[in-house]
C-alpha cells in the first residue's frame, strides 16, 4: 500500500506520510497559490500552479519538495488557430515505461502539450488542436473546453486515449500524430435532441483505466456514469442506486469488475443528497453496487469531490478522497469504512499516492 | 527616464525598481525589459502577447484601462507600475 499522498490544493502542495498513529501533513510548496495538479514519477515532482494574476506555472523539484525549480510552461504557439492563451494546466501524466523522457498535459483551454525532455520543453500537439470537432468542443465550469484525462495504454505507450470536457474522448495510434474521436453510446441531455449522440460534445468529467485490464475505462460523465471494455470506442450507461452525477471516479488497478465513484445530486445542485456523503463501489463491472458511508459525515454535509479529487492506490485497497470545501479521507479497505485526515484544508483540486518520499 | 515599477509580489523573478523604461509606449518600453528578463514575460503576458486579465498597468498616476494600457504613450518623467489586479482577488 502507498503510504505517501501529494495533495494539490488552492492553496498551495501538500505532502502527507502515513504514520502508526494517522497521516503527517506538512505544505511542501506554494503557499498561498493554487496548485492545479500534481505528478511524481522518477523521483522527480511537478506542480501546476495557476497564478490567478500571473498565469499557469510548471515547478520541479528532484528532492521531493525540500526545493523547486521553475520549468517553462507549456504554451500556445503564436501562430496556433483561433489564438489561445493557456488559463491552467489541469492534467499531467507520464509518457509511461517506455517512454521515461516523455511527459503530458492537458491543459484548459483544450490543448495537449508534450514534452520529451522530462518537462524541460513543451509542445503544443498541433494535430489534436486543428481537427475539425474542434469547433463544436465548448467549456464544462470553465470558458472553454479542457483536457483532464490522459491515459497511454501500458500495452503501447504511444496509444494515448484523452477525455475532454466539452470534447468528448480522443485516442491517438502513433503518440499524437494523429487522432479519432471515440466514444459510442454516450449521451448528452444538454443539447438539443438531434445532438444528444454527437461525440464531440460529450462531457466526460473523468475516465480512468484499469491498469491491469487496459480495455477496461470508467467515465464518470456530466449525465451518468459509463463502462468501456474496448478502451473507451464504445460505452454502456450503469444505472447505480444513487444519484449519478459526480465529477470523480476510481478504477482499481488489478480487478477490472471494480471502480468507486462519489455521487451529488445532478447539475443543478452537485451536492451530497441530504447532507449525506457516501462512496459508491462495484465489483461485478456495474451489475450491482455497494453504497459506503462509514466514517463519512451523514449530516449537513456539503463536500463535492472534484475530478482529481478520488485516488485508489496500486494494491487497490487505500483510498484517498478530498473534497473542494477542504475536507480529505482516507480509507485502508477499499472504500467500507472513512478516516477524515483534516476537514480544514484548502479546497483540494487533486489527490495522489505516490511512492516512498524522502 | 522614464521608470517601471513591478509589483513586489514579482520580487523573487524581478527587482521591484525602477528599471528604465525606453520606448514611445507603455508596450514598448516593458518589451525592452522583458526582453533582456524573459523569464517574467509570462507572468505579465499571455500567450498570444496581450497583458494578462489581473495584471493592471498605472502610468503617470493613472490606472490605465486594459485595452488600450500597452497603447499608452510615456514621456520622458513617467512612471510605470506593474502591478496585480484586485480583480484577480
Amino acid at each position: 500500500m502507498s503510504d505517501h499522498l501529494l495533495i494539490a490544493t488552492r492553496k498551495g502542495l501538500f505532502a502527507l506520510e502515513r504514520k502508526r498513529a494517522g497521516w503527517d501533513s506538512r505544505l511542501i510548496g506554494f503557499e498561498g497559490v493554487a496548485v492545479t495538479n500534481v505528478l511524481r514519477t522518477d523521483g522527480v515532482i511537478y506542480a501546476a500552479l495557476k497564478h490567478v494574476h500571473f498565469g499557469a506555472k510548471l515547478h520541479r523539484s528532484d528532492d521531493d519538495g525540500a526545493t523547486w525549480r521553475e520549468l517553462t510552461a507549456p504554451a500556445f504557439p503564436a501562430d496556433a488557430a483561433d489564438a489561445p492563451s493557456l488559463f491552467q494546466i489541469w492534467t499531467m501524466e507520464t509518457g509511461g515505461r517506455t517512454h521515461l523522457d516523455r511527459l503530458w498535459i492537458g491543459a484548459i483551454p483544450a490543448g495537449l502539450f508534450r514534452s520529451d525532455d522530462r518537462g524541460e520543453t513543451w509542445q503544443l500537439v498541433s494535430s489534436l488542436w486543428n481537427v475539425p470537432e474542434r469547433k463544436r468542443w465548448f467549456g464544462g465550469g470553465y470558458d472553454a473546453a479542457g483536457i483532464h484525462s490522459i491515459s497511454p495504454d501500458p500495452r503501447d505507450e504511444d496509444r494515448v486515449f484523452l477525455a475532454i470536457s466539452c470534447g468528448g474522448v480522443w485516442e491517438s495510434r502513433d503518440a499524437g500524430d494523429s487522432w479519432s474521436v471515440l466514444g459510442k453510446g454516450l449521451f448528452a441531455p444538454y443539447v438539443p435532441p438531434e445532438q444528444a449522440e454527437d461525440s464531440a460534445i460529450q462531457d466526460p468529467h473523468r475516465v480512468v483505466r484499469c491498469a491491469s485490464a487496459p480495455d477496461v475505462m470508467w467515465m464518470q460523465h456530466h449525465a451518468g456514469i459509463y463502462r468501456s471494455t474496448d478502451a473507451g470506442a464504445h460505452w454502456t450507461r450503469l444505472s447505480p442506486p444513487t444519484d449519478d452525477f459526480g465529477f470523480a471516479v476510481a478504477a482499481h488497478p488489478r480487478q477490472a469488475q471494480i471502480a468507486w465513484f462519489v455521487p451529488a445530486i445532478k447539475d443543478e445542485i452537485r451536492m451530497p443528497r441530504d447532507g449525506a456523503l457516501c462512496v459508491t463501489r462495484t465489483d461485478d463491472g456495474g451489475q450491482s453496487w455497494e453504497v459506503m458511508r462509514h466514517g463519512l459525515p451523514q449530516r449537513d454535509a456539503y463536500d463535492l469531490i472534484y475530478r482529481h479529487g478520488l485516488e485508489v492506490d496500486e494494491a487497490g485497497e487505500r483510498l484517498a478522497m478530498g473534497s473542494t470545501t477542504g475536507a480529505l479521507w482516507t480509507s485502508e479497505n477499499g472504500g467500507r469504512s472513512w478516516a477524515l485526515v483534516n476537514a480544514h484544508l484548502p479546497p483540494i483540486y487533486a489527490v495522489r499516492f505516490v511512492g516512498g518520499l524522502a | 527616464m522614464a521608470e517601471i515599477h513591478f509589483t513586489s509580489h514579482l520580487r523573487t523573478l524581478v527587482t521591484d525598481g525602477p528599471l528604465s523604461a525606453e520606448g514611445a509606449t507603455v508596450g514598448e518600453a516593458l518589451a525592452k525589459v522583458l526582453a533582456a528578463q524573459p523569464h517574467v514575460r509570462g507572468y505579465v503576458l499571455d500567450d498570444r502577447g496581450a497583458l494578462r486579465k489581473h495584471v493592471c498597468i498605472f502610468a503617470d498616476g493613472e490606472r490605465l484601462a486594459h485595452e488600450g494600457a500597452l497603447g499608452r504613450r510615456i514621456g520622458p518623467d513617467t512612471k510605470i507600475y506593474v502591478m496585480q489586479a484586485l480583480s484577480g482577488g
